[in-house]
């Protein structure tokens, strides 16, 4: 991770308030952003219609297949909501290890070479595709790379799931159909001045002096 | 909304305005509701906020569920055409610099009035006399007295919720100007209660949002007395602006018009007077000059068919945005190689950004709380004023800063999750889910805007051998932060950290150097054209009216000899309305 990316999973994505989280030190020269004197259509984009990344994805259907299996185990359809694949996280990934810019060009070679690993491993095992493998024996490998400390022969497995997980829970969370499970229930309109904090969380955090 | 008049021009004008943002549409529409015939010229396309604003667009229908992209820099559903890069215009930065400035620049109808944070301070009685108080820098040629009275115009014309604090230099609206504060969010409310414990006043923030609708009966009486026809056109504009209804982030711009953008607020009532003619697509080369040594126009390059053209009027308004000003007059070389109105050499001289820091941290008390909207109006609600404008005898560097804040329960994003890498590693399945469920909402962070002193290394000029794809020389950048900046940075990073402690966080602050955001990225970028009393050290006098050349005036960021903390929109609001009711009364007279 280098220090940008630090910084990014620092402060997260919670301050509204705060633009690009990225950092300038005096001194240090990073260069301005560089131009794409092509790319009109995402520069100017047209919001009446719903529109994916205008670039070629790079996932065949084999490696779906395994980030379909993958993804579902990660966020499986449960009494929290349905299951990644069925609200589409395979396709998400697939279009941003695609796409063109630098952060997602890192994330690519980490998520491709990590679904290979996948399934190399699920053949030295099984001689099979992991998508291929019972749910018993697909666990067993997740389970050796989900670990914090993973064995010196699954870390390359690991260094992918943390990303690979990454991914799928921001692909997941950002189709708005899970956002009631999650706890999300804005982006509708409501009449009159904003109702603010209920009073049964003022009180249970000791806020009243306050609010 | 903004019926543009085809590409047929009158062969003269009273006024040419260019650019359409805040200074360009507030000269415009105070001109226009006057009677003067205008021409404003942008060199974005045409933008129409009603029917392109993605209100309740959910990430799903966006590339890479509308994360932010060197295409995108604010997500994809940001209302900019343009950002640090704009096709096909090029900026450099000198051989030297300390730092590559980013230059931000929107390329549509109504510029960066579109996306803006709608935070609307005023500058304090301090902020005009910096000079006087610390000798740094130089003083503004007006008072706060001057401007309180357009500061109370332009609040009760754009609609700004807020409260008047009493804090030492953050001004008092007058009586019955502003609109309601909405509630704080939980997060905001517990940064009050931490700042209270740390002297940090944390108070309702000012935005131009409407919380309430306009009282479109009264204050049209109040803003233009004696001109019946302006009460008409801004009573009706009014009564049709909608409240907040509390969703979809203000950034995407507002389709029901209730926050302040200058294609929602200022261009429909100016062309409702029939006085202004638009044209978009057209970006201006030069200020045209006769011999007499009056502007006599613009020339500028039509987009969509890359021809020369040239306008002309009685006098020249030139509002493209503070670099994008200095620009063009550098490159009006009809008179001097040294460029328009540049008789003093300041053109392009004392550029300054804000100073920019965040902070954020996970806040275990908000955690696993039942669920609540807190959408709000689409940007903060409380924020922190300068608390120490009398302390600097304790303080390591000069000015000050306030302290913007955010978090809690906003729309997810694709990073909004980046937590669960430190709470909940290795998890996955219906565990993953609750460990979500749970941490969701509950992070919050801090973010300083605090003020630069002018300095002699930073600035813009021409770049000798780049031109853009019109053929107009570009600007190139230096840069270099002094340490005034660096330890104001480092003073909120521990600000930040202390605020974030007393929410029960934990937070490492940076060294202002490390945390310093970069030259031009907080997108205050103001005064290389600024003005003052004298001829000699400043290019306009107060009202924004070059010493150089009588007909031609700058109404943007460029003139704003100082950049006080409090984000500059509202001010350059305030400016051009003034400005323009003298130029009115110098064209009476005679003297324009």
């Amino acid at each position: 991770m280098n220090r940008r990316h630090a910084i990014k999973w620092l402060t997260g994505s919670a301050a509204g308030v705060a633009a690009a989280p990225i950092i300038a030190a005096p001194g240090a020269t990073e260069p301005a952003p560089p131009a794409y004197p092509t790319r009109f259509t995402f520069h100017d984009p047209d919001f009446s219609k719903p529109m994916t990344g205008p670039w070629e994805r790079l996932l065949t259907e084999p490696e779906l297949t395994t980030t379909k299996a993958l993804a579902d185990i990660i966020l499986p359809k449960d009494e929290h909501g349905p299951a990644a694949s069925e609200i589409g996280v395979h396709d998400f990934i697939n279009e941003w290890i695609s796409a063109p810019y630098p952060d997602q060009r890192e994330d690519c070679e980490v998520i491709r070479g990590g679904l290979a690993w996948v399934n190399t491993e699920s053949f030295r095992r099984h001689e099979k595709t992991f998508a291929e493998l019972t749910h018993h024996q697909q666990i067993a490998i997740v389970d050796d790379i989900a670990t914090v400390t993973p064995k010196p022969e699954h870390a390359i497995g690991a260094a992918f799931f943390k990303a690979f997980r990454h991914l799928c829970v921001g692909g997941y969370y950002t189709h708005s159909s899970t956002w009631k499970q999650l706890g999300y229930v804005g982006n509708v309109s409501l009449a009159g001045p904003y109702p603010g904090v209920p009073q049964e969380i003022i009180e249970k955090l000791g806020l009243q002096d306050v609010a | 909304m903004p019926i543009l008049t085809d590409r047929k021009t009158k062969p003269q004008y009273d006024v040419i305005v260019v650019g359409s943002g805040a200074g360009g549409g507030m000269a415009a529409m105070i001109l226009a509701l006057n009677g003067v015939k205008v021409l404003m010229v942008e060199a974005g396309r045409n933008y129409d906020a009603v029917t392109e604003t993605p209100m309740f667009h959910t990430p799903q229908m966006a590339p890479l569920r509308g994360h932010a992209t060197p295409d995108r820099p604010f997500g994809h559903y940001d209302a900019n055409i343009g950002g640090w890069q704009v096709p096909g215009e090029p900026y450099t930065n000198k051989p030297g610099t300390e730092g590559d400035f980013w230059w931000w620049r929107a390329r549509m109808l109504g510029g960066r009035t579109n996306h803006w944070g709608r935070i609307s301070l005023r500058f304090g009685e301090f902020d005009f006399k910096p000079k006087s108080r610390d000798g740094l820098g130089v003083d503004w040629p007006m008072t706060y007295a001057d401007m309180a009275p357009w500061y109370d115009r332009v609040e009760q014309l754009i609609g700004v919720y807020g409260e008047n604090c009493g804090v030492t230099n953050a001004p008092d609206s007058s009586p019955g100007v502003l609109l309601p504060t909405p509630k704080p969010r939980l997060g905001e409310l517990m940064a009050k209660k931490a700042g209270k414990k740390l002297g940090v006043p944390v108070v309702g923030a000012r935005r131009a949002v409407l919380s309430a609708p306009l009282d479109w009966q009264r204050l049209p009486k109040v803003l233009f007395p004696n001109n019946p026809k302006a009460q008409e056109i801004i009573g009706k504009d009014m009564m049709t602006r909608s409240p907040c209804f509390w969703a979809t982030h203000c950034v995407r711009g507002c389709s029901i018009r209730a926050n302040f953008q200058s294609t929602t607020v200022l261009l429909p009532p100016a062309l409702a007077t029939g006085n202004l003619d638009i044209i978009t697509d057209a970006m201006v080369r030069e200020v045209m000059m006769d011999a007499s040594g009056k502007a006599t126009g613009v020339h500028y390059i039509d987009k969509k068919t890359r021809r020369d053209m040239a306008v002309k009027a009685r006098v020249v308004i030139v509002a493209g945005g503070a670099c994008e000003t200095a620009r063009i007059l550098l490159n009006s070389k009809s008179r001097d190689q040294a460029g328009l109105a540049n008789s003093s050499g300041q053109v392009g001289k004392n550029l300054m950004d804000s100073v920019g820091t965040s902070l954020g941290s996970h806040i275990p008390a908000m955690e696993d709380l039942p669920p609540f909207n807190e959408d709000g109006a689409g940007g903060l609600h409380v924020y922190s004023p300068w608390w120490l404008a009398n302390n600097h005898a304790k303080l390591n560097f000069p000015r000050g800063y306030h302290i913007e804040m955010g978090g809690g329960r906003q729309m997810p994003e694709v990073k909004t999750f980046a937590y669960l890498n430190s709470t909940s590693p290795g998890l996955y399945g219906s565990k993953l889910k609750e460990e979500a469920r749970r941490y969701y909402g509950a992070s919050f962070s801090f973010a300083g805007r605090g003020e630069m002193v002018p300095n002699k290394d930073c600035y813009c000029e021409l770049d000798p051998k780049v031109v853009d794809q019109w053929g107009i020389p570009v600007l190139r950048f230096h840069w270099k932060w002094s340490d005034h900046e660096i330890n104001q940075a480092t003073h909120m990073q521990n600000t930040f950290a202390e605020m974030l402690e007393g929410m029960g966080g934990k937070a490492k602050p940076l060294h202002g150097r490390d945390a310093i955001k970069r030259p031009g990225e907080i997108i205050h970028e103001v005064g290389p054209a600024r003005m003052g009393d004298k001829a000699d050290n400043s290019v306009t006098n107060q009202y924004c009216q070059t010493w150089d050349v009588q007909n031609l005036f700058l109404m943007d960021g460029s003139v704003l000899p100082s950049n006080p903390d409090k984000n500059p929109t509202l001010t350059i609001l305030a400016l051009a309305w003034r400005s323009c009711e003298w130029l009115m009364e110098e064209m009476k007279r005679g003297n324009v």
